[in-house]
């Protein structure tokens, strides 16, 4: 079949790294190409060679059997590439139209057409069932959106061929089924389409072939079809994977955290939490399921000391906390996994070691005579950190900004685990990461509940939500609408509630799918 | 109560007022340009003093302060340049570089004054742009006391304001100008060169601080005095910011400073000390940076050098 798009032995490296390895590949024309492999594996650097962002130190680059240089985004586009970048590449202050006709305005004698550029965005919109108001700026809509904007951008730019990269970590299932649909409808039209997931379950179901690159290099490519779960999810890890959490049944014991009628109301004076109680036990997982948006942030903020609640109390051991600075807080053994990395997590432009004790900085063993950094210990800590939590690359100068995304959540973890907490608050912790540090990430989180930490669970994931909790917390519309003992719940039935379902009619009730 | 009032409003201050807010405005749209593109300007105070030397050096010789002008936009965009090259093209902190070129400033126009006219301190004197006087509006009760005696200079601010509004909100490059400023990398994956548009915006920049510096030169009086700015360009950063970087909003604010700078001589007669009105700019500036007014949210990528790769 005919190749609309070849690399040919590209490498590029990295001062340490080699992130792409002598890698071949090729992409049929009209297919639906997905690249899965670890964190850190070179998916995204691959990309952006392709979209001209990178140079690649040797190798080359066919497109419809010719040779060509992509020196920058402008030739990329000229040939009809579009990319959807993994931390999208938009400007938060201008409108949604705005962004999309950028650089290829409809204009009268430079005069930007604001009229037409509604029209055509919203015609294109409408084309290709991307729910988006072309008026509305960027940082008033929500991640989903954002990612539709960006895919209307490659659109408006008659995009041939279109990289998603990892455009499912951020979106919920819904979510994701729409994006499904309409890669499905520009399929349908003739589009070719490379995407990056990390996900196994939606690459069997979206995709014609799928290609796997481990550190660097191409493990090979296969056609969906004659593939399967198992098969794939070896490729990516480089050995056998457990598809599920091992965990003896726990044991709770006292109560570590109480929340006691807690309201919530975010920046914008929208009340978000209302009246919760909780209590989360030394020993077990309290997962809280619900679709994206219905308060968990904003919970999970009130109890870090982010933002202070309107009403309510939060007790840690007994004692009232919630007047607490996060700092204090944090002191009093509460680790905090945010679901931003980048704006919660992390300082981007600081080095691992030093993102390794945020929030310890000011602590034991890290200051010595009251002032002064012990880089000794600092340094320590950081290799030992590193080591264990495979963090890569292992140098521990480097500075966060260019790690992938997956190793930056590990450096999150590492340190947020490393505390040995009492109370662990996990707000998506394993988004964008690869089935291996999943997997890995998943046992850490049993580990701590064994060792006797109470963990608060926050997901989007279902999945992630039923495997690792001992008990369930459904949110709903600011209120937890019920909560419920692992064992009895179920992906429909979680799936129901979470959308406002009422629990007592859940049983012979057929039930619209969500997940699926 | 009302004689207490018109003693500090009434035409004859506000045509003042505004003869005072004419640099403020050239030299604050220049800071708009350079800062929406993302690159900090405090540069401001040294483009302008070279502006206000170079306008009557090149009025001196040619005998026509129009051209003189030219001569300032001329020198105010190399300033501009520099100040460019150092931070957009060497990713030199754009505050230092900025700094530099206001030191550099006071130097250069020192010696030049030495060295062109052997004499220190103020420039002998050259023909100026005159006022002049609008045909109707001049006619119209109060309005024509306020702006229908002005100096064309003055006009030519009040018109710039309108252009630039034009240029950054309805244009194409305006856009780009934008969104370079915000997110660099964002533009450069559409295809915007972001190293391209920071230059041409930094030297506008210099170009248009230069004319305010020139006004100062070469309209409102007619001779160069060593340090003649005054920190009429930190004022006029200090407009942009209360303006929150927006052409009428930079307006209000420099007309407001003006204002103030008007009254000044009558407030001291009431016993205000002149020093305390003339913390006025800076106080508000701090006030509007604190978000009492609004937020005044900087774009977003000011101040970081742009890394390809
Ligand atoms: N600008 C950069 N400077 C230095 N190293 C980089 C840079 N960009 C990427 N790397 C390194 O190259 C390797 C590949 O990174 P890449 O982002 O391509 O991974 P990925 O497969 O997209 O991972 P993830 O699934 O976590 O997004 C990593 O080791 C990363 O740290
Ligand atoms: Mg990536």
């Amino acid at each position: 079949m005919e190749h609309i798009l070849e690399m040919k032995n590209i490498t590029k490296r990295f001062p340490g790294v080699v992130a792409n390895d002598a890698i071949t590949l090729g992409i049929r024309k009209g297919e639906i190409h997905s690249l899965v492999g670890e964190n850190g594996s070179g998916k995204s650097t691959l990309m952006s060679i392709l979209y001209g962002l990178y140079h690649a130190d040797s190798g080359e680059i066919l497109f419809k059997g010719k040779k060509v240089e992509i020196g920058d985004s402008r030739a990329a586009i000229d040939l009809g590439l579009g990319m959807v970048f993994q931390h999208f590449m938009l400007v938060d202050t201008l409108t949604v139209a705005e962004n999309v006709i950028l650089r290829a305005e409809p204009a009268r004698y430079r005069f930007v057409d604001y009229r037409q550029a509604q029209n055509t965005v919203k015609k294109l919109a409408s084309d290709y069932g991307l729910r988006v108001d072309p008026r509305a700026r960027i940082s008033d809509i929500s991640v989903g959106q954002q990612q539709r904007v960006e895919i209307l951008k490659a659109l408006y730019r008659h995009a041939q061929i279109l990289i998603l990269d990892e455009p499912t970590a951020v979106l919920t299932p819904q979510e994701t089924e729409e994006l499904f649909q309409v890669m499905r409808n520009l399929k349908q039209q003739g589009t070719t389409i490379v995407f990056i997931t990390h996900k196994i379950k939606e690459v069997l179901a979206i995709s014609d072939r799928v290609s796997v690159l481990r550190r660097g290099k191409l493990m090979g490519t296969r056609n969906t079809a004659e593939t399967n779960h198992r098969e794939l999810a070896e490729m990516v890890v480089g050995r056998e994977v457990l598809l599920r959490v091992e965990k003896k049944p726990s044991e709770p014991r006292e109560t570590v955290a109480s929340i006691a009628g807690l309201t919530v109301k975010d920046r914008r004076g929208t009340t978000m939490v209302k009246d919760v109680s909780l209590e989360v036990r030394s020993g077990e997982v309290l997962g809280i399921a619900g679709v994206e948006g219905n308060g968990q942030q904003q919970l999970v903020e009130a109890i870090t000391g982010l933002i202070k609640p309107e009403a309510g109390k939060v007790m840690l051991h007994g004692q009232p906390i919630q007047k607490l600075s996060p700092m204090n807080i944090k002191k009093r053994g509460v680790s905090y996994i945010p679901e931003d990395r980048h704006k919660r997590g992390l300082i981007l432009d600081y080095n691992v070691a030093d993102n390794l004790i945020l929030g310890l900085h000011t602590q034991h063993p890290f200051v010595e005579r009251y002032l002064f950094r012990n880089e000794k210990q600092i340094d320590e800590h950081a290799r030992r950190l590193v080591a264990d939590y495979d963090i890569r690359p292992t140098d521990i100068r480097q500075i966060v900004r260019t790690f992938s995304g997956g190793n930056q959540q590990k450096v999150v973890v590492a340190r947020e685990f490393s505390r040995k907490p009492q109370f662990l608050i996990c707000s998506q912790p394993t988004r964008g990461l690869d089935i291996g540090a999943i997997e890995f990430i998943h046992q850490e989180i049993i580990r701590q509940r064994d060792q006797g930490t109470a963990v608060l669970l926050v997901s989007a994931e279902l999945d992630e939500i039923l495997s690792l909790s001992d008990r369930i917390a459904v949110m709903y519309e600011g209120r937890i609408v019920t909560v419920l003992p692992a064992a009895e719940s179920d992906e429909r039935r979680l799936g129901y509630l979470m959308l406002g379902g009422d629990l007592h009619r859940t049983e012979g009730v057929e039930i619209g799918t969500s997940a699926e | 109560m009302w004689a207490y009032i018109t003693y500090f409003v009434n035409a004859t201050v506000l045509a003042a007022a505004l003869r005072m807010a004419t640099p403020l405005i050239f030299t604050s749209m220049g800071g708009i340009f350079s800062e929406r593109s993302g690159v900090i300007n405090i540069g401001l105070e040294g483009m302008m003093l070279t502006g206000a030397f170079m306008g009557m050096l090149v009025t001196y010789y040619s005998g026509t302060p129009w051209v003189g002008l030219l001569g300032a936009l001329a020198s105010g965009a190399v300033m501009g340049l520099i100040h460019a090259v150092a931070s957009v093209r060497y990713k030199v902190d754009q505050v230092v570089s900025g700094t530099a070129i206001n030191i550099f400033a006071v130097g250069f126009t020192v010696f030049m004054l030495r060295t062109v006219f052997d004499v220190a301190g103020t420039s002998p004197a050259v023909p100026r742009i005159q006022s002049i006087t609008l045909p109707l509006i001049s006619r119209i009760p109060v309005v024509g006391e306020i702006i229908g005696n002005q100096n064309p200079m003055v006009y030519m601010a009040l018109a710039l304001v309108v252009l630039v509004h034009v240029f950054l909100f309805r244009t194409v490059w305006g856009l780009r100008l934008r969104a370079v400023g915000e997110h660099p990398k964002a533009a450069d994956t559409v295809g915007i060169n972001v190293f391209q548009t920071r230059y041409i915006a930094v030297i506008a920049s210099g170009a248009l601080a230069g004319l305010g510096g020139a006004y100062l030169s070469i309209a409102h009086l007619s001779r160069f005095g060593d340090g003649m700015t005054a920190g009429r360009g930190f004022i006029s950063l200090a407009a942009m910011i209360f303006g929150k970087w927006t052409p009428f909003g930079a307006l209000g604010a420099s007309i407001l400073f003006g204002f103030a700078d008007a009254v000044q001589m009558r407030l001291q007669e009431v016993g205000i000390p002149r020093h305390f009105v003339q913390m006025g700019p800076y106080i508000l500036t701090m006030i509007a940076l604190a978000g009492f007014i609004g937020r005044a949210t900087p774009p977003k990528a000011i101040g970081k050098p742009y890394e390809k790769e």
